[in-house]
């Protein structure tokens, strides 16, 4: 091959391409959907089939396009708070109470319809009314009967800090679901107190420290550890996945209203910033409607595996029906944010 | 370090056609000469870039100064701090030097050795670069639990990372004067010594600007580490973004992986300011004969075998049995097509962005020398240790502050977020073509009446042609695979390869993210591909 031809080559498909690709891009840019109007952008940080099907119905019964965007939830309420007065974002949904709660406390959430409010028991919504509680899940304790045997394990938050338990227990500190548990503990023992269980919690824990609750229901369920903390719905989520005859790990809550016996809140919030207010109201009130109730209620629909807290809609997918739980007495507003227990756990060396 | 010719220890990753002999007495007066000339434009482009890649930075210095000082001071100086620091380092420099051994000696045996195969095994051995990082440790971790911690991000990521020390290095064994070789070979030194002397010290440019890539890469790696739960300081910014609602947090911790960043950049800097490289350019038009592998040749096919198939194997086999295995629950998303298109659509346009942006900071460097010039270019590394997120929010944080959120989360920001992210990538494929485009033959072809830029386009740019092209696969593979800035800035309802992956990887459905994951690679594939057979026809241009 000549030389001439192989250097030509690529310098004319330089410059082709870089005049190409910047008329595609000029295009990409100025593409504003025509029907912009009825478009809202949903940022969700619930999981995604969910969101999808909660979305598509919602699209269906009032034309109202919805843009979803998934990322972590804290990582979304960064981005919002980011974004500021530009925020691209409509509606937020979320998995667990704080993100909500912290952009409430930056004054970035605006009102929530009080008819929307009314679908969903007050304790589950924000205390100021700006966001409603749509979903509810509870932590449980997962473990693998071939690792240890149920009357091994903890009733009791606290006992999982005992010597017993070194190298037995799973936890993923980094999710949004175990900060709850640890301001519920705060909550029943004080700051001191948790510090301490916090720190022997995480001896505990070494060497099954994992980024995910997924991880941990995967890593129990295959005997890489005895049990671990997380919400239950991840067990159900495995169990649909990988089918009940190779679902080895097993769930147990913990002792009737002992502190890790939490029940943590998905709601959703409208952006004080957002262009389209009547339409990301009607989005909340869909989400606490007793159609979009049923979704979530239907593990068919949705494999969300939560529970349906609003509009009276009730579920037989988590065996232990909700009104049947029996969970440590702390409301929405003391769970806040969850600063302190963050500053706590980068203390005691768990983030 | 001697500044003037910026040239002699320049890494080589474009195999260069053949350079004028005498190239270096006539070069030390012309660039003097050429110092009062240096026009306007290449100075204010070159600027313009430097001041564009300097923005993740300026994010960070005001988000953390807005943080106050005493919140930085107690999150920086804690115990945390100590083990991430041990943690990064240490990961830092094993797979750093475990990459320069592979890298370097699967580029000698692919470019000097009569190794069977060899066009076959210059492709495979890039293609472990476009799969992205957690593919690779999910295929890993999904098959073995020791892969974990210390020891599992040592492999993955030495099995993710070492082509960025095979590229330059296979380029500039390539483009090496065998003629030193022979010299060193009729004066008695044996075959050993000549390769640890002659060879080694030809390639030295190449090995620690590939190792330069490799720690700065490993600075800012997130994904791998986050699914191996090994902490490092990324990971441990990532978690700041991901459980406190605290940016200048997060913002303050990444400034320690700017001054450890700084640290790998002054020690490379240091390291080849000892000793002068030869030069190597390919003066004579003729290959090296290959060495003869003779009875090695099987252990050698062995250990090539068996590095392909751990870096490549390990993960396309447990994707595609993923792809098998996986259940059954399907989440709504965009096709295939759809999500690799727009992959191809980014990372084209941040290919050529950064290669185009690349070659007047390249030209100014190598044409022009002077030690501020030579700090605006050595800053521009920076940025890639730094993690996608931090350069994502700043673009968020500009955008918001000075633009009105204008081109917020559209492909043309998020296409610019790629090309700040991965500039250096570029300018290191750029650089070491634009030294093999002699200023003299410039000059001559203005002397004989030629404008500037008939200049560039006839002479330097058709020079630094391949070059260019290397420079523009690395982006396009790293973009491929690139996960956490895109989150933040893709177009709301547009999904990358990446993004459908983890979409499906988060909720269980390894099933339907594994096709993805094998598209992900078979996209990459074929600039990996590209680069190999780029530096197998130079080869024979030349031979």
């Amino acid at each position: 091959m000549s030389r001439g031809r192989l250097t030509r080559g690529p310098v004319s498909a330089v410059a082709a391409g870089l005049v190409a690709c910047c008329g595609l891009l000029a295009a990409c840019g100025s593409a504003g959907s025509p029907d912009a109007l009825a478009a809202l952008t949903l940022y969700n940080g619930q999981h995604v089939q969910t969101a999808e099907a909660l979305v598509s119905m919602f699209e269906k019964k009032t034309g109202i396009t919805v843009n979803i965007r998934s990322n972590d939830e804290d990582t979304l309420a960064d981005q919002i708070e980011t974004e500021g007065s530009h925020s691209p974002a409509d509606v937020f949904l979320t998995e667990n109470s704080p993100p909500l709660e912290n952009l409430q406390a930056k004054g970035l959430l605006a009102k929530v319809d009080a008819t929307t409010l009314a679908r969903t028991p007050a304790r589950y919504n924000s205390p100021q009314g700006d966001w409603v509680g749509v979903s509810a899940r509870v932590s449980v304790l997962i473990y693998n009967p071939g690792l240890i045997s149920v009357s091994k394990l903890p009733t009791q938050l606290r006992q999982v800090a005992d010597r017993q338990y070194k190298g037995k227990l799973a936890l993923a500190p980094q999710e949004t679901d175990f900060q709850p548990i640890v301001t519920s503990y705060l909550r029943a023992y004080g700051r001191p107190a948790t510090l301490s269980w916090l720190k022997a919690v995480n001896a505990n824990a070494a060497g099954h420290v994992y980024p995910d609750n997924e991880t941990i229901a995967a890593e129990v369920n295959r005997g890489a550890v005895a049990f671990g903390i997380v919400n239950q719905y991840y067990w159900y989520r495995m169990r649909a996945e990988i089918g009940a005859g190779r679902t080895k790990a097993q769930i147990v809550h913990f002792a009737p209203g002992d502190p890790g016996y939490v029940i943590d809140v998905s709601g959703a919030g409208v952006l004080k910033s957002s262009a389209h207010q009547a339409e990301a109201q009607k989005l909340l009130a869909f989400l606490v409607s007793q159609p979009a109730q049923e979704i979530i209620a239907d593990p068919s629909k949705s494999i969300s595996f939560e529970y349906p807290i609003a509009s009276g809609v009730t579920t037989q997918a988590p065996e232990t029906p909700f009104a049947q739980l029996r969970p440590y007495p702390i409301t929405i507003g003391e769970l806040g944010d969850g600063t302190t227990a963050i500053t706590l756990m980068r203390e005691a060396g768990l983030l | 370090m001697t500044r003037s010719p910026a040239f002699r220890t320049e890494v080589r990753p474009g195999p260069g056609p053949s350079v004028a002999p005498g190239q270096d007495e006539t070069r030390a007066p012309a660039v003097r000469a050429r110092r009062a000339r240096l026009p306007a434009a290449l100075l204010g482009v070159s600027s313009l870039v430097v001041i564009l890649l300097a923005l993740p930075l300026v994010f960070l210095l005001i988000e953390a100064h807005g943080a106050g000082t005493s919140d930085v001071a107690h999150l920086i100086f804690r115990r945390l701090t100590a083990d991430l620091l041990w943690n990064t380092v240490r990961l830092t420099v094993v797979v750093t030097v475990l990459c320069a051994v592979i890298g370097t000696a699967a580029a000698w045996c692919v470019e000097r050795t009569n190794l069977p195969g060899r066009r076959i095994w210059a492709v495979l051995v890039v293609v472990p670069l476009a799969i992205p990082d957690f593919v690779v440790s999910f295929g890993w971790a999904s098959l073995w639990t020791w892969v974990h911690g210390f020891r599992g991000a040592v492999v993955v990521m030495t099995l993710a990372v070492y082509p960025l020390v095979y590229l330059p290095v296979a380029a500039s064994l390539r483009a090496a004067d065998p003629g030193q070789e022979e010299v060193a070979r009729s004066l008695g030194c044996g075959r050993v010594r000549t390769f640890c002397r002659v060879t080694l010290g030809q390639a030295r440019g190449a090995i620690l600007g590939g190792c330069l890539l490799v720690a700065l890469v490993l600075l800012a790696e997130y994904g791998a580490f986050e699914i191996l739960g090994y902490q490092t300081f990324t990971t441990e910014i990532f978690t700041e973004f991901s459980v406190s609602f605290s940016v200048p947090a997060a913002c303050a911790l990444s400034l320690v992986l700017v001054v450890l960043s700084l640290l790998v950049l002054a020690g490379e800097g240091m390291m080849r300011g000892r000793g002068r490289v030869a030069r190597s350019g390919s003066l004579a038009a003729r290959r090296m004969p290959p060495y003869r592998l003779g009875r090695a040749t099987l252990p050698v096919l062995a250990g090539f075998g068996l590095l392909v198939g751990l870096a490549l194997g390990i993960p396309v086999g447990s994707s595609v049995w993923w792809m098998f295995e996986g259940g059954a629950h399907a989440i709504g998303g965009v096709s295939l097509v759809s999500a690799a298109l727009h992959t191809a659509l980014y990372g084209g346009g941040a290919g050529l962005i950064d290669t185009a942006a690349a070659l007047p900071l390249a030209l100014l460097v190598i044409r022009y020398s002077g030690r501020l010039r030579h700090f605006l270019e050595r800053s521009t590394y920076l940025v890639l240790a730094m993690p996608g997120v931090v350069t994502a929010f700043a673009l968020s944080y500009f955008t918001e502050r000075y633009g009105s959120g204008l081109l917020y989360q559209s492909a043309p920001l998020l296409v610019i977020c790629y090309a700040i992210m991965f500039f250096p990538l570029a300018l290191v494929g750029v650089k070491a073509s634009v030294a093999r485009a002699p200023a003299s033959l410039d000059e001559v072809a203005r002397s004989l009446g030629q404008p500037r830029l008939a200049v560039l386009r006839r002479v330097t740019l058709r020079l630094a042609g391949p070059g260019l092209a290397a420079a523009f696969c690395l982006v396009f593979l790293s973009v491929v695979t690139e996960l956490t800035a895109t989150l933040l800035l893709i177009p709301t309802g547009v999904q990358t390869l990446a993004t459908q992956f983890w979409v499906y990887e988060t909720n269980l459905s390894y099933g339907q993210a594994a096709p993805f994951a094998l598209v992900m690679i078979g996209v990459a594939a074929l600039p990996s591909y590209v680069l190999g057979r780029f530096f197998d026809r130079s080869a024979h241009a030349q031979g």
